[in-house]
């Protein structure tokens, strides 16, 4: 009992009137790093020039559109979730469908703000449709599989394109049917290989049909698409 | 201070005259809801709904009692899609073949209806509504040589307007009413106002072939159809009011009864009319007899 009260004597004794400019003797060690030096390994992109950050990104960007045109079932486009693949592909795509019949503002092909609202506001749509059906998958990485997986709509798009430039004959529109199918179901096949397995077994024909209405309705504005006479 | 007293089994007054002295102390209730309460729970069993464990949790809850989740929660919302794909297919079964006797509300909702079938149904109807009106315009046209094809993308949001406001407005409209006269009566019976846009979204199922088929330029076989469709999704929605207002006095029973088969018929009507556009074999397809399509070659011009 002594030793505790010699131990504790100067701890707190006096405790009051002692200015804390460290006279305090305090027994043990103390293993707080003081004046943090930037460890080896922390990760501190502020110092590294813009030409990395840039291609990291791209490089990132790019390996997710490689997944996308051969589908194995892998989780990295799932864990790493980016929204600039779905937004350059949109953005392209908008711009695409633009330039059609562009004598009447009435009867012609959808407005690149059209284009957009369909694609954001139906990706919003599905995802949620799917989380609400008791998917275990999170917002924005749903958000990314849909928009990943347009790239082979976009890739029909220019190909429709160039055949229009040949002509917007029988023939032509013959290609550009079968161009734009096998690509709409190579995007629904892509996109349910990543998103049907967060569904529970019962319920995959109730996530997979929006998705499959979603491109099919996309691959039918790049089918009518006509351009000006 | 151990006596032998202490050792035999004490009587459970025991535990309740402690509880009554100190209500705050920690219990472990062992009654069925108490799934996720570890062994040093607080005195208020909370039931947590996270996300894995908030379907069943919801599906539970729902036998018993109807949502307890504020609106403002997702789980709220989780509980309107709580179907499985045999249930979905099961439902637009049962909302094309109506059976005299057969309340679509009671028998094949059995009373817990979702909002996937009528959401997705009518998305699906209007884009076929959109996309076909397209392709018959185009068909009908294909004769004339200085015919150009338009994709007539704003088409889509007209149908959209149109056939959301129906189903969304026309069922409050209906709730609302049959509230006010139950409760007016005194009646019991009721549908929930969820119930009644489930009935009028799967009812609408029907119009998707009938507006694939309205592709095919022949009139009467569009009049067939439109009567074909109306007599099998009126029906679906007869049967389903009319026990409810069968009570009520014999005129309003049948003017409500009307009201309902009247805006649905004008919903097929207007929808063939505006988007199935029938162009007569006039070189010049614009100056077809036909009011909206006079209507829109004015704006161009």
């Amino acid at each position: 009992m002594a030793e505790v009260d010699e131990l504790s004597k100067p701890m707190f004794a006096g405790l009051s009137d002692v200015s804390i400019s460290g006279d305090i003797p305090v027994e043990g060690e103390i293993n707080v790093p003081v004046g943090t030096p930037s460890h080896d390994d922390e990760y501190s992109t502020l110092d590294e020039p813009v030409k990395d950050t840039i291609l990291r990104d791209l490089k990132a960007v790019g390996k997710k559109f490689v997944h996308v045109m051969y589908p194995k079932k892998s989780s990295t486009l799932l864990r790493d979730w980016d929204l600039w693949g779905p937004l350059l592909l949109c953005v392209t795509l908008a711009l695409m469908l633009q330039g059609g019949s562009v004598d009447s503002k009435e009867d012609g092909g959808p407005q690149f703000a059209e284009v957009f609202v369909i694609i954001w506001f139906g990706s919003v749509i599905i995802t949620l449709n799917s989380k609400l059906l008791g998917g275990t998958i999170s917002f924005f990485q749903s958000l990314c599989v849909l928009g990943y997986c347009i790239m082979p709509l976009t890739v029909a798009m220019v190909v429709c394109r160039l055949v229009l430039l040949g002509g917007s004959g029988m023939v032509s529109f013959i290609v550009r049917l079968i161009v734009v199918t096998a690509s709409f179901s190579w995007s629904t096949f892509a996109s349910t290989a990543f998103l049907a397995d967060s569904q529970p077994s019962n319920r995959k024909a109730l996530v997979v049909y929006p998705v499959f209405l979603f491109y099919f309705v996309i691959g039918w504005m790049i089918l009518t698409f006509s351009p000006s006479a | 201070m151990a006596s032998p007293d202490d050792l035999k089994f004490q009587e459970f007054d025991e535990a309740t005259d402690l509880l009554l002295a100190d209500p705050g102390a920690s219990t472990l209730s062992m009654s069925g809801s108490s799934r996720t309460a570890p062994a040093g729970a607080t005195g208020d069993i909370k039931l947590d709904m996270s996300d894995d464990e908030g379907q069943e949790e919801s599906s539970e809850l729902l036998r018993g009692e109807k949502q307890t989740s504020g609106f403002w929660t997702f789980e709220y919302y989780q509980s309107f899609f709580n179907v499985d794909t045999m249930q979905v297919l099961d439902r637009v079964k049962g909302s094309v073949m109506p059976l005299p006797g057969r309340n679509f509300i009671k028998h094949t909702l059995q009373s817990s209806p979702d909002l996937y079938g009528p959401f997705w149904i009518c998305v699906t109807l209007v884009f076929s509504l959109a996309i076909s009106g397209n392709l018959s315009t185009f068909l009908n046209s294909l004769g004339s040589p200085q015919y150009h094809y338009r994709p007539q993308f704003h088409r889509v949001t007209i149908a959209a307007v149109v056939i959301f406001l129906y189903a969304w407005l026309v069922p409050l409209g209906v709730w609302g009413f049959l509230t006010w006269r139950q409760r007016e009566e005194r009646q019991q019976s009721g549908y929930s106002f969820l119930e009644t846009v489930c009935v009028y979204g799967y009812s609408l199922f029907i119009y998707i072939p009938t507006s694939v088929l309205w592709i095919l330029p022949f009139e009467w076989l569009r009049w067939l159809l439109i009567l074909v469709a109306m007599v099998i999704s009126g029906s679906v929605l007869v049967l389903t009011f009319w026990p409810v207002v069968r009570d009520d006095t014999k005129v309003t029973a049948f003017a409500t009864v009307a009201t309902i088969v009247i805006l649905h018929a004008l919903l097929s009507i207007g929808c063939k009319m505006y988007f199935f556009q029938t162009a007569t074999r006039t070189p010049v397809p614009t100056l077809a007899p036909n009011h909206t399509a006079a209507i829109f070659t004015n704006k161009t011009h």
